[in-house]
């Protein structure tokens, strides 16, 4: 692996940017590999580089039936928060952020992290009283949060309309200022780069159409439309296709699929500070820095597999953006489009083992997965290698719906859904 | 935007109507019997299928009653409404590969 420097760049500036190496390669699948990750996503490629890194195990393949880094990992709005309610979840996503603080350097790769402040607008009573709760509870887990008024949300976000005539005024907001966003595809090429580096083979426009097992019921292999591949021990990383697949090992678990739509407008001069999110009234929005505006919509009603989602869900975004941004009301939308995000009853994720030996999960991370893919990464590393889960994600099993002791993010309402 | 067959009203928009979830899902008579597992089964466990899918909507916005479709989530066509109480229609098998496509 060529290692990134300024020398290099320098170098490769004056041969034009002609020589730069393949970053990594196009491996062809191998008979039988230590672990199969199903999926070359950014929480696949992640996991494969802390098998790799961490743990030793190099004889890994991670298998896609698209192109790497070609479902939700570049389908998103690359929001980084740890600013949930619950201690498990807060200590979880906060676990990523560190990761993505020194992501770039780890991986020799500019993800573009940036710190730029993730600023969750309250419209009601209600939102003042939850986003209140929701500050002291991540003080005292540790996580940074803080409540502005609406006077402080509009100096951190000038473009912040706070006028008294909206429908939805602005109350206040709870701002986590090392929240922010990062390069999405930077990172699953970043997780690629150094994974290949260690040996592990991306193997990509291989679809998995079955998994085999054993007599005693255990993980034997998969297949592939590329042939069968033997392993022990694997991975299922495949978001809004986790029912599909686990469904070919014959577990059926707690989740459904539903389009999430995002989208993009022209681009436009540096105008936009941050990330702001309204729960409410349902927007995400912030500045590429390309110069578009990256906006979040909601999710479509049903479940589908379309990866398209209702014009109205965008609309109704639109709605509530040119009311926080009036400014914004004459931008054009260049692009829409919409991912399939694996949604739990309690709207936090499965990372653990599952009922048949050998085959582990990495799914539910619903319409906010991005933010945590290193953090992810790494703890499904752990619980593929130990056979059990790392102490942090030790409550996101499968049996938590049994034993009723769900993460409840969904009723704390940390998040849009 | 969907264009939903309701058995009652005809081809009504999609915002006429919300979504009631997987169809099928029936209570146990007596849920003190079921075991943990089988319960829950029936509050967290769903299908998910790529493909046809049975599923409860109800015309919140017209007549107001529930009834039961069946959907393709590849390509979010409505293969059938019926009504509720009334048994899934005998749909046209797909060709079974619906699953893995």
């Amino acid at each position: 692996m060529t290692r990134y420097s300024i020398a290099t760049l320098v170098r490769n500036a004056f041969l034009d940017h002609e020589n730069w190496p393949r970053v990594w390669r196009s491996a062809e699948p191998k008979a039988a590999y230590d672990v199969v990750i199903v999926g070359a996503g950014g929480h696949g490629l992640a996991t494969a580089y802390y098998l790799a890194k961490e743990h030793g195990i190099t004889n890994v393949a991670v298998l896609e039936k698209g192109w790497l880094g070609g479902g939700n990992t570049g389908r998103n709005t690359t929001i980084i928060r740890s600013n949930y309610l619950f201690d498990e979840s807060a200590a979880l996503y906060d676990h990523a952020v560190k990761l993505w603080e020194r992501l770039s350097q780890e991986l020799n790769y500019n993800v573009m992290y940036s710190p730029r402040g993730v600023m969750m607008l309250a419209h009601t009573i209600h939102d003042v009283q939850v986003f209140k709760r929701h500050v002291h509870a991540n003080r005292l887990a540790g996580v940074d949060n803080e409540w502005l008024t609406p006077q402080q949300a509009k100096a951190f976000c000038p473009p912040l309309n706070i006028g008294a005539g909206m429908r939805y005024p602005v109350l206040g907001a709870a701002l986590q200022r090392r929240g922010g966003t990062a390069r999405h595809d930077a990172v699953a090429w970043g997780y690629a780069r150094g994974a290949d580096a260690r040996g592990v083979d991306i193997i990509e426009n291989c679809e998995v159409i079955g998994i085999r097992r054993d007599a005693a019921g255990a993980v034997a292999g998969l297949e592939t439309t590329r042939g069968p591949v033997r392993a022990r021990k694997v991975g299922v990383v495949a978001a809004g296709h986790t029912s599909v697949l686990m469904h070919m090992a014959g577990v059926r678990l707690p989740l459904e699929s539903y389009p999430l739509q995002a989208l993009v407008s022209e681009p436009v001069k540096p105008v936009f500070p941050c990330v702001v999110m309204s729960n409410t009234i349902h927007a995400y929005i912030s500045q590429s820095d390309r110069g578009e505006l990256v906006i979040g919509a909601g999710t479509d009603a049903y479940i589908s597999y379309s990866q398209r989602g209702g014009l109205h869900i965008a609309q109704h975004t639109l709605d509530a953006i040119c009311e926080l941004f009036p400014q914004f009301r004459r931008l054009r939308m260049l692009r829409n489009w919409g991912g399939i995000v694996d949604v739990t009853p309690d709207r936090s994720p499965i990372l653990a083992r599952t009922p048949v030996p050998g085959l582990y999960v990495n799914c539910g991370w619903g319409t906010g997965g991005f933010k945590a893919t290193p953090g992810s990464g790494q703890l499904f590393a752990w619980t593929i290698v130990k056979d059990e889960p790392h102490p942090i994600n030790a409550p996101f099993t499968i049996e938590r719906f049994r034993d009723g002791v769900l993460i409840d993010e969904a009723a704390a309402a940390a998040v849009a859904h | 935007m969907l264009l939903i067959p309701c058995p009652y009203c005809g081809p009504r928009p999609e915002l006429e109507f919300r979504y009631a979830g997987e169809a099928h899902i029936a209570r146990a008579e007596d849920p003190s019997l079921l075991d943990d597992e089988a319960w829950t089964a029936y509050l967290y466990v769903r299908s998910n299928p790529k493909g046809p899918h049975s599923e409860r909507w109800q015309h919140v916005h017209g007549c107001g009653r529930f009834f039961n479709a069946v959907r393709d989530t590849t390509s979010d066509a409505f293969a059938a409404t019926y009504r509720i109480g009334t048994p899934k229609p005998d749909l046209p098998k797909p060709d079974g590969k619906t699953e893995a496509s």
